[in-house]
C-alpha cells in the first residue's frame, strides 16, 4: 500500500499554485514567522509540520488572510495565488477567502441545519441561479465530503448534532461548495477518532484531484499518508521542503531528523 | 436574660469546644497531628458545629414560638369584661403588648423602678408611659394593665428559661463534640456534612421567602375576591375606587391599568431592544479593546441610576419636550406626562439590561463559529447576522423577556412620567398609569385594611407577579430549549 502512495508521489506537478516569499508575520512584539518562502503546486496535497508553536498554523492563516481579523498581527512580504499578489491594496479578502477555502481543527459547523451550512457560502456569493441550482450544488459538496449518502435523508436536520467525524465533513462540504481554487486544512483531524480520520484522511486523497490541499498537521504519520510535499517549520522559520517520501526518508537538516525520529517536539 | 447576653455566652461556649476539642484530638495521638483522621483544625470546627448549631436553632424557634405562646396566656387571662364596646379582642392584645414593652423600656431607661407600677392606678401608669414616648389609643383600664404586668413577668421568666436551656444545650453539645475528639474521629466528614447543611439552608432560605411572599398575597386576594366580584375586577374596563368617606360603590377593573402597563413596557422595549442589541453588537464585535473597557462601564452606569431620577428627568425634561414639540403640534393632547414620556425614559433605563446580557452573551459565541464564516468569505456583518445573532439568539431572547419583567415592575418612572389616570386609550401622548401606580396609590394614605379599595392592591399585585413570573418561566423555557451546547 506504501509503495502505491509512493508511485502517486512521484507525479510531477509543475505549475506553482501559491507562491510565497519573505513572509514575515509578527503579533504584536513576537516574530511568529521569520522569512519564509515556499512554492506550493497546484492538484498537490501539501502538509505542514512540526513542534508545537512553530508557526505552520499562523502561515496557514497567511494564505487566506484569515490573520487580518486578528488586530495585532501584521504580515510583511510577498504571497501570490495565480501570479496575483494577495496583499495587494485591491485584492478584497473577502473575495480571496472565498476562493481559499479553510477548514478547522475543531468541527465547526453553525447552529443550522446540515443544508444551511453547505448552503452559507453559496448563499452570500451569489453562486446559485435558484433554488434547485442550490440544491444541486448542496448535493454535489456533500457528496465530495463523502457525507450524502448519511445526510440525504436529514437535511434539515442541526448541524450540530451530528458526530464528530460527520461535522468535520460537513465543514469540509462546507468549504467545497463555494468552488474554492485551495483548501486549507488546520489539523483537521486532531479532534477525531482513528476512523473517522481514516474517512478524511480518503476524502483529502480525493480532494487533491481537483484542489491545491494545505494541510497543518501534529501526525508525522498522516502527513507521510496524504501528502506529496511535506515543509517543516521550526522556531517559526521554514527548515526544509521537498517531496514527502525525501523529508521522511533521508531528511538534510538535522532538525527535521530529530523531529521526524522523534527526538525533538 | 437578654438574647445579646445569651450570644455572647454561645460564642464563648463555642470558641472553647473548638480549643478543647482541637487540644484533645491531639492529645489523643500524643501529638503527633500525621497520625489524625483529620486535620486538627476540623476537630475544633467539630466542636464549634456541634456546641452551636443545635443551641442556635434552639434559639430561634424559641424567639419564634414564645410570642404565639403569650398571645394564647393574655387572651385566655383577659375576659370578655375587659372588652369595651367598639373595640377587639387584637386590638386589646396589642394594647397589653405594648403596654409591657412600654414598662420594659422603661425600666431600661430608669424612668422608673418596678417598685413604682407595682401600686399604681391605671391613669397613674398611663401618664407614666407617655413620658416614656409609648401613646395609647384608649385609656389605660385596670384588667388591661393586669394583663400587661402578668405579660411582662410571664415574659420575663420564660427568657430566662430559653437563655438557660440553650447555653445547657450548647454545653451538652460541646462535652459530646470534645469527648469525641480522638484520632480515629472522622471530624472532616462531620465538618463537610455541616458545610452541605449551611449551604442547602441557605439556599432553601430564598425559595422559602418568594413562597412565602406569594401565599400572604394569595391570602389576600382570595380575602378580596370574597368581597369583589371575580369577572368585575377582570373584565371591566372602569378603574374609579371610591374611598369610604366618599361612598357610593367603586370601579376596581384593572383592564385600563393592564392596558397602560403593557402600552408602556411595549414602548420602553421598542426603545430599548434595538439600542441594546446593537451596541451590545458593536461593542462585542467592532469596538477596540480600549474603546469597550470605557463605553461597557458607561453604559451599565445607566443601570446604576436610581428610578426615581430617571422619573425627574421625564416629568422636567422629556415630558414638557415631548408635548411642545410633538403632541401640541400634532393636535394630540396638552399633557406633558404622557405614555410617551413614560416609555422612552424607561427605554433608555432598559438599554443597559438588554445590552450587557447580549454582550455576554455574543461573546460567549466560540470564535470558531467567527472563524468559520469569515474563512468561507463572508463579511463581518454577514457573519453577525447569519451566524452570530442566531447562535445568541436564545439567549438575547432572555435578556429581552428579563427587560420586558423590568419594564412591568417599574412604578417610579411611571408616577412621574406618565401620570395617574386610569385610561384605556391608543393616543401614546395621553396619560395613563399602570398596575404598579395604583397598588401605591391604593395603599398609602389613610386606609382600612378590610376593604376591598385596599385590598384590591393584593390581587393587582399578584396579577403582576403572575405575569413577570410568567415571562420569566418563558425566558427561561426558550434558553433551555434553543440553547447551543458548545464545548
Amino acid at each position: 500500500m506504501n509503495d502505491m502512495r509512493h508511485m502517486e508521489r512521484a507525479v510531477r506537478v509543475d505549475t506553482t499554485k501559491i507562491a510565497a516569499r519573505d513572509v514575515q508575520v509578527f503579533y504584536g512584539d513576537t516574530h511568529a514567522i521569520k522569512n519564509v518562502s515556499v512554492d506550493i503546486p497546484d492538484k498537490t496535497v501539501t502538509a505542514f509540520i512540526g513542534p508545537s508553536g512553530c508557526g505552520k498554523s499562523t502561515f496557514l492563516r497567511c494564505l487566506n488572510r484569515m490573520n487580518d481579523t486578528i488586530s495585532t498581527a501584521r504580515v510583511e512580504g510577498h504571497i501570490e495565488i495565480d501570479g496575483e499578489d494577495i496583499y495587494d491594496r485591491r485584492v478584497d479578502p473577502v473575495q480571496l477567502r472565498a476562493k481559499v477555502g479553510m477548514v478547522f481543527q475543531k468541527p465547526n459547523p453553525f447552529p443550522k441545519s446540515i443544508y444551511d451550512n453547505v448552503a452559507y457560502g453559496p448563499r452570500i456569493h451569489g453562486l446559485a441561479r435558484d433554488r434547485a441550482d442550490l440544491d444541486g450544488i448542496v448535493e454535489k459538496a456533500l457528496r465530495r465530503a463523502a457525507l450524502w449518502e448519511e445526510v440525504k435523508d436529514r437535511l434539515s436536520a442541526a448541524g450540530t448534532g451530528l458526530s464528530g467525524g460527520q461535522q468535520q465533513r460537513l465543514c469540509i462540504a462546507r468549504a467545497v461548495a463555494t468552488s474554492p481554487e485551495i483548501l486549507l486544512m488546520d489539523e483537521p483531524c486532531s479532534a477525531l477518532d482513528p476512523i473517522a480520520t481514516d474517512q478524511v484522511e480518503n476524502l483529502i486523497h480525493e480532494l487533491r484531484e481537483n484542489y491545491s490541499v494545505v494541510i497543518v498537521t501534529h501526525s508525522m504519520s498522516q502527513a507521510s499518508r496524504v501528502s506529496q510535499k511535506t515543509a517543516y517549520f521550526h522556531l517559526g522559520e521554514l527548515v526544509e521542503y521537498g517531496e514527502t517520501g525525501q523529508i521522511f526518508t533521508n531528511p538534510q537538516d538535522m532538525r527535521t531528523e530529530n523531529y521526524i525520529t522523534g527526538r525533538i517536539g | 436574660m437578654q438574647v445579646s447576653f445569651v450570644l455572647l455566652f454561645l460564642a464563648a461556649i463555642g470558641t472553647l469546644a473548638f480549643v478543647f476539642a482541637r487540644h484533645r484530638a491531639i492529645a489523643s495521638v500524643d501529638g503527633d497531628a500525621r497520625r489524625l483522621h483529620s486535620l486538627p483544625t476540623y476537630y475544633g470546627l467539630n466542636g464549634l458545629i456541634v456546641s452551636l448549631v443545635p443551641a442556635l436553632a434552639l434559639l430561634i424557634g424559641w424567639m419564634l414560638l414564645q410570642p404565639l405562646f403569650l398571645e394564647r396566656a393574655i387572651r385566655g387571662d383577659l375576659s370578655r369584661a375587659a372588652l369595651r364596646e367598639g373595640t377587639t379582642m387584637s386590638l386589646v392584645v396589642s394594647d397589653v403588648r405594648r403596654v409591657a414593652d412600654g414598662l420594659e423600656s422603661g425600666l431600661l431607661a430608669q424612668d422608673f423602678t418596678a417598685s413604682d407600677f407595682a401600686e399604681a392606678t391605671p391613669a397613674e401608669v398611663g401618664a407614666m408611659l407617655m413620658q416614656g414616648g409609648t401613646a395609647l389609643g384608649a385609656p389605660l383600664t385596670q384588667p388591661v394593665l393586669d394583663a400587661a404586668k402578668d405579660y411582662r413577668a410571664t415574659s420575663r421568666t420564660l427568657r430566662w428559661i430559653m437563655g438557660i436551656a440553650v447555653l445547657a444545650v450548647a454545653v451538652i453539645g460541646a462535652a459530646i463534640a470534645i469527648h469525641r475528639s480522638e484520632g480515629t474521629f472522622r471530624a472532616r466528614n462531620v465538618v463537610e456534612k455541616g458545610v452541605l447543611a449551611l449551604l442547602m439552608a441557605s439556599a432553601s432560605i430564598a425559595i422559602l421567602t418568594t413562597l412565602g411572599i406569594v401565599m400572604s398575597m394569595l391570602f389576600e386576594t382570595a380575602n378580596f375576591f370574597s368581597q369583589y366580584p371575580f369577572t368585575r375586577f377582570f373584565f371591566n374596563a372602569t378603574w374609579q375606587p371610591s374611598f369610604s368617606g366618599r361612598g357610593g360603590a367603586s370601579e376596581l377593573g384593572i383592564l385600563p391599568l393592564l392596558w397602560g402597563t403593557l402600552y408602556i413596557s411595549f414602548i420602553a422595549l421598542i426603545v430599548a431592544v434595538p439600542i441594546g442589541l446593537f451596541s451590545a453588537i458593536y461593542l462585542s464585535e467592532y469596538a477596540g479593546r480600549a474603546f469597550r473597557s470605557v463605553a461597557k462601564p458607561a453604559i451599565e452606569i445607566l443601570a446604576g441610576i436610581p428610578t426615581i431620577v430617571y422619573g425627574l428627568f421625564a416629568l422636567i425634561t422629556v415630558g414638557p419636550l415631548l408635548r411642545d414639540a410633538i403632541a401640541s403640534p400634532l393636535g394630540l393632547g396638552n399633557s406633558a406626562s404622557s405614555v410617551m414620556t413614560a416609555g422612552l425614559v424607561m427605554g433608555i433605563m432598559l438599554i443597559p439590561f438588554v445590552s450587557s446580557l447580549s454582550d455576554d452573551i455574543i461573546n460567549a459565541v466560540p470564535q470558531a463559529m467567527r472563524d468559520g464564516s469569515l474563512g468561507l468569505g463572508a463579511t463581518k456583518s454577514e457573519t453577525i447576522r447569519q451566524v452570530i445573532v442566531p447562535a445568541a439568539l436564545p439567549g438575547i431572547v432572555g435578556a429581552i423577556l428579563l427587560a420586558a419583567s423590568r419594564a412591568i415592575g417599574e412604578t417610579m418612572i411611571v408616577v412621574l412620567g406618565a401620570g395617574a389616570a386610569a385610561r384605556l386609550d391608543l393616543n401614546p401622548f395621553e396619560a395613563m398609569t399602570t398596575v404598579t401606580v395604583k397598588i401605591v396609590s391604593q395603599l398609602t394614605g389613610d386606609t382600612d385594611f378590610n376593604s376591598p379599595e385596599t385590598l384590591v392592591a393584593f390581587a393587582l399585585g399578584l396579577t403582576l407577579f403572575v405575569i413577570t413570573l410568567g415571562l420569566n418561566v418563558l425566558a427561561l423555557f426558550i434558553v433551555r430549549k434553543y440553547r447551543e451546547q458548545y464545548e
